[in-house]
């Protein structure tokens, strides 16, 4: 077995490009989502909320075929050279996908909740619209961009099924804790699998604790 | 200093339908609408602002046509050159009073700093002894004083116009009384037209301008009110 900084990096690694990722994705998507008038609003944001119920083999499945080097995408991506089965990067896109539902949700309702008229307000005193979303809507949004960001880090930490689908089990290049653990697991060796378990465990709290000192408190101080 | 305002736009909320068609035209510094609350008052305002886009007519402001249909002239909100005073204010939660004074002053994707602070804010907070609150957060401040950030960061960027939205629903009586004199002779000390909406009497007399009455989205015509000075 790898020393245990090996899946731990990893795993790291691959919770922060997925968290990363989706407080750009998520948030842009959950923006346009807030603000957009049309009965097809729900009917897409249903979507959008699948991989919170598909079972991650699923979802790993489907990310098989859809970017697996027989796959329509994985065909023209291979062309490009670029592979992303059994690579971390694969990782990082079913972290990613498993995750989404939670930053946009979460963003969509913090958008919702900002009042339209502190956007009218930055409009007449100025601003144009990206304007107005980077100085009004978001600093008023990111308390619940925050949490939704928070929950998706420790979701991407523990990612497993579609993780294992499309990235495999590579020890040193894809196996991150949750799948070291399974591993271990498997090996009968309880030993090492207690001490990935407790590795896990701990990086998750102090991730907690961690976004918890983060968030901006001068929005919590004003806030009647 | 002149306003010229023609105006229909249809609005549609659920089953319920408004039709607005508002005309008027002014060159008094102080212009009042008046009517009950669902008059149309607001969205009028907010029509001259550029937040409500009409479906016909015109919007004219010294001369500088700001929206015409016909001509197919829709200035955005921010090259119009209009104040704005929201009826609750709708100052920035998360600034502070120096910095949603200084707001309109950058216009990047950037925020005023919290310290930084330039001449022209400063000559606001001054003016409107604003001081020892500048550094506060408007949820820290007292209603009065809400009414005079929300005034200095609308005058900040020195507009031709500046559009009041009931300024002195959300104040208690007397403090009503005392704001009122205190917006005009702030009036009297700057080169400013003013138009202010309300629904009470009371503001009518006391803002003594020119009054146009809206009912049910319409411009009452009779004869404009005539109200005393009152002393």
């Amino acid at each position: 077995m790898d020393p245990l900084w090996v899946p731990l990096a990893l795993t790291l690694k691959v919770a922060l490009w997925a968290t990363a990722i989706n407080l750009v994705l998520g948030v842009a998507v959950a923006f346009g989502l807030s603000r957009w008038r049309s009965h097809m609003r729900e009917v897409v944001d249903s979507v959008l909320t699948l991989p919170l119920v598909l079972p991650p083999t699923v979802l790993g499945y489907y990310l098989l075929v859809l970017l697996g080097r027989r796959g329509t995408f994985g065909a023209w991506l291979d062309r490009l050279g670029i592979e992303l089965v059994f690579t971390w990067q694969g990782a990082v896109i079913a972290s990613t996908l498993v995750a989404f539902p939670l930053v946009q949700k979460a963003a969509r309702a913090a958008f919702e909740a900002v009042d339209p008229q502190l956007e009218d307000a930055a409009r007449v005193l100025g601003l144009g619209r990206a304007a107005t979303f980077f100085r009004v809507s978001l600093p008023l949004a990111s308390r619940g961009i925050t949490a939704g960001a928070l929950l998706a880090f420790a979701r991407a930490m523990g990612e497993f099924g579609a993780t294992l689908m499309i990235a495999g089990n590579l020890p040193g290049r894809t196996q991150t804790l949750s799948v070291a653990i399974y591993a271990a697991v498997q090996a009968g060796d309880d030993r090492s699998a207690g001490v990935i378990v407790a590795v896990t465990s701990i990086v998750c709290v102090v991730a907690l604790l961690l976004a918890g000192w983060l968030a901006p408190d001068h929005l919590r101080k004003t806030r009647p | 200093m002149s306003v010229d305002v023609s105006i229909r736009k249809v609005l549609r909320s659920g089953d319920r339908h408004f039709e607005l068609d508002v005309t008027f035209a002014s060159s008094h510094r102080r212009i009042v609408l008046f009517g009950h609350s669902g008059a149309g008052k607001s969205q009028t305002l907010r029509a001259m602002a550029g937040l409500l886009t009409p479906d016909a007519g015109h919007v004219r402001v010294d001369g500088a046509t700001l929206f015409d249909a016909s001509a197919g002239v829709n200035l955005p909100p921010r090259e119009r050159g209009v104040g704005y005073v929201f009826q609750d204010y709708a100052l920035f939660p998360h600034l502070t009073v120096a910095q949603n004074i200084g707001f309109a002053l950058e216009r990047g994707w950037l925020n005023p700093r919290r310290r930084a602070r330039g001449e022209r804010v400063r000559r606001w907070i001054d003016m409107f002894e604003l001081g020892p609150v500048a550094e506060s957060h408007p949820s820290r401040i007292s209603g009065g004083q809400r009414q005079r950030v929300a005034l200095a960061r609308a005058l900040v960027a020195e507009p031709r116009l500046v559009l009041l939205d009931e300024p002195f629903a959300a104040l208690d009586p007397a403090l009503r009384a005392r704001m009122r004199s205190e917006l005009r002779a702030l009036q009297a000390r700057l080169d400013l037209q003013m138009l202010v909406i309300t629904h009470d009497p009371a503001d009518v007399e006391a803002l003594d301008g020119h009054t146009i009455e809206l009912r049910d989205g319409r411009v009452v015509t009779a004869p404009p009110i005539r109200l005393q000075e009152p002393l």
